[in-house]
């Protein structure tokens, strides 16, 4: 204490115990992450033969391009009918409109196995869905489409949710001033509204394309090849051990944060 | 030049009841109203950002009504200001420039430059608004709204953010732009001095309802009723019955137990007096005065408003007067002083 007294702030804390206290119980939450992703990391370096070996390995660099890429698409297929959704949710009051938001949410609260059953259910051979695709030439399940139908259940409310809020955020009175000077609606979205809400957009792609690299119950049911990292992991966690499975999980998580902090230092350029 | 007829307008917890009212061309027109009576709504009807129910919206003799508010070209300008905040001041200023059809870049420019030096802020073109002033970004707000052209500046609470020199100032800035540019100006203020000083007419707007329209004299001298009298600060409001009538001068029986003289044309029967405080003189005796009403009072508190002190007196009455006559007079809590008024400083309705 002694120690701690004579460094500056001090006072300060203790006139805001509050925050101290709450630190400590937080930081609680931060060491189980850091801790646990932390020991994965250093082990590995114990044993880098094998993290080269994973690196040059066919098997698990085509595994891991095909959940980033899937995730890709499946964000942009989210971003393409979640940005609109979510102008309209900001927006416009209606009955019924906590009924679209609860839809929208319904991928959060469910176990992700029972989705990829669902999921499973309307896009097979006989499916709802999967059925007149069939007629078209188009198969779901183990096929690529099918892992991006299963990352786009589990992961589109995050951006839906995310954005809707950046929209709350942009004063309706800016659009109101931007068409009262002459803009049209949509001009006024894509000048005003959607620049003043992209960072929160950007969030909330970011959260969403995590979340589906991530997922794993639903592809695995509804799409087990081509077979995507989470399921390479899996697979070899089960057939071989810790040991083999550890490499392409930390190759696959180092390439995810190098991703996500590159978009959260592009998110970051802020001159306003 | 903008007619509002038989409009109505039910939005959350606001609503607009049988509105009409006919604003002229080059007229600096005041909506003056308490919080909440829903003098922005009916400001963003006129502009277009929303629509009302029924009724109609006229400018210049043509119906508008359901018109977007990008083919209105009227100026509109939001008590936070509401500038683009990712846009710079220069930006702000351009982005109404740049979407009109006959927009040329050396125009545009030409035109940013004059409005930039006009209003005195071409110092800030660089800057983004988070970093400005209050007042500042009114007057950006200012800029943008006039910068393209339009033929009427609508203004909600423009000045009321703003500390007392800032508003002031551009007040005075409304002013000159009324004046030069030959704008139709609509100003939508809770605050009596704003609409005092800047309306050619003012209209008062309570619970979605416009009260009564009329110059800044009629207003406060002639309020139509006693809750318009109340809103704009006649502060002496007595009940009372028309005894007799000779020449158009009611002699009136009130409630406090003496005769009031009024200028008035009614004969009998109930009526409501009302006289504003700084119409009312102080005097200790009785004196030699052409002015026909005398009350005798106790005075019971003396607050001090700055330049002006406000007497209230045992007999009801309340007073507004400077602060040199408080000092000449002397006066003193529980001292008894004469309280006269004339005759035309008393406004009677039924």
């Amino acid at each position: 204490m002694k120690l701690l007294s004579r460094l500056p702030g001090t006072e300060e804390l203790k006139r805001e115990k509050i925050y101290v206290i709450f630190l400590f119980l937080g930081l609680v939450l931060v060491a189980f992450v850091f801790i646990t992703l932390g020991d994965m990391l250093y082990r590995q370096t114990e044993d880098f033969p094998t993290l080269i070996d994973a690196v040059t390995n066919s098997v698990v660099l085509k595994a891991i391009g095909i959940s980033i890429s899937m995730a890709i698409a499946s964000t942009l297929i989210a971003f393409f009918f979640g940005v609109p959704l979510a102008y309209f949710l900001a927006r416009k009051d209606f009955p019924g409109k906590s009924i679209i938001e609860g839809i929208v949410d319904i991928p959060l609260m469910i176990p992700h196995v029972v989705a990829g059953i669902a999921l499973y259910g309307i896009f097979m051979r006989y499916g709802v869905i999967g059925a007149p695709l069939k007629r078209l030439g188009i198969v779901t399940t183990d096929a690529y489409l099918g892992i991006v139908v299963a990352m786009l259940f589990m992961s589109l409310p995050y951006l839906i949710d995310t954005a809707r809020e950046g929209f709350k955020e942009v004063d309706p009175r800016l659009e109101n001033v931007a068409r009262s000077l002459g803009a049209s609606h949509w001009r006024t979205f894509r000048e005003i509204t959607f620049p003043l809400a992209f960072p929160s957009i950007l969030s909330g792609a970011i959260l969403s394309w995590g979340r589906a690299i991530s997922e794993f119950s639903a592809v695995l049911i509804l799409a087990y090849h081509p077979i995507s990292a989470p399921i390479l992991i899996y697979e070899k966690f089960t057939s071989f051990g810790l040991a083999a499975s550890r490499p392409i999980s930390v190759l696959l998580i180092s390439i995810c944060l190098v991703i996500f902090v590159l978009l959260r230092v592009l998110q970051g350029k802020r001159n306003y | 030049m903008i007619e509002v007829s038989d409009l109505y307008r039910d939005w959350k917890e606001f609503s607009l009841k049988d509105i009409n009212i006919e604003i002229k061309e080059n007229e600096y027109f005041v909506i003056l109203g308490p919080t909440g009576a829903g003098k922005t709504l009916l400001l963003e009807i006129i502009a277009g950002f929303y629509f009302p129910d029924r009724g109609e919206v006229r400018i210049a003799g043509k119906e508008v009504t359901n018109l977007p508010p990008e083919k209105r070209r009227i100026g509109f300008i939001y008590q936070d200001y509401s500038l683009f905040p990712h846009f710079t001041v220069e930006e702000n200023i351009e982005f109404g420039l740049k979407l009109r059809k006959s927009a040329s870049p050396d125009t545009t420019r030409k035109r940013l430059k004059e409005i930039m030096d006009w209003l005195g802020i071409a110092h800030l073109a660089h800057r983004y608004p988070a970093t400005l002033s209050g007042g500042e970004q009114q007057k950006v707000a200012i800029a943008r709204a006039i910068a393209i052209e339009p033929s009427i500046l609508l203004l909600d609470e423009p000045l009321s953010a703003l500390d007392l020199r800032t508003k002031d100032y551009l007040r005075e800035e409304l002013k000159k732009i009324k004046r030069e540019l030959g704008i139709t100006m609509v100003h939508v203020t809770h605050d009596q001095t704003e609409a005092m000083v800047l309306a050619d007419r003012i209209a008062v707007m309570m619970r979605g309802r416009i009260m009564q329209v009329g110059t800044p004299y009629e207003i406060f001298n002639k309020p139509q009723d006693e809750e318009i009298a109340d809103f704009v600060g006649v502060e002496n409001i007595l009940s009372g019955v028309v005894r007799n009538n000779e020449n158009g001068v009611a002699e009136i029986e009130v409630d406090l137990g003496c005769n009031i003289f009024a200028i008035s044309d009614y004969r009998a029967g109930a009526v409501k007096l009302f006289v504003r405080p700084e119409d009312i003189i102080l005097s200790e005796s009785r004196g030699e005065s052409s002015a026909k009403n005398v009350m005798k009072g106790r005075i019971e508190a003396l607050d001090d408003m700055g330049s002006l002190t406000r007497v209230k007196m045992d007999n009801s009455l309340v007073a507004l007067i400077t602060k040199q006559s408080r000092e000449s007079l002397g006066l003193q809590k529980g001292e008894e002083v004469y309280a006269t008024f004339k005759a035309t400083s008393v406004h009677v309705v039924r």
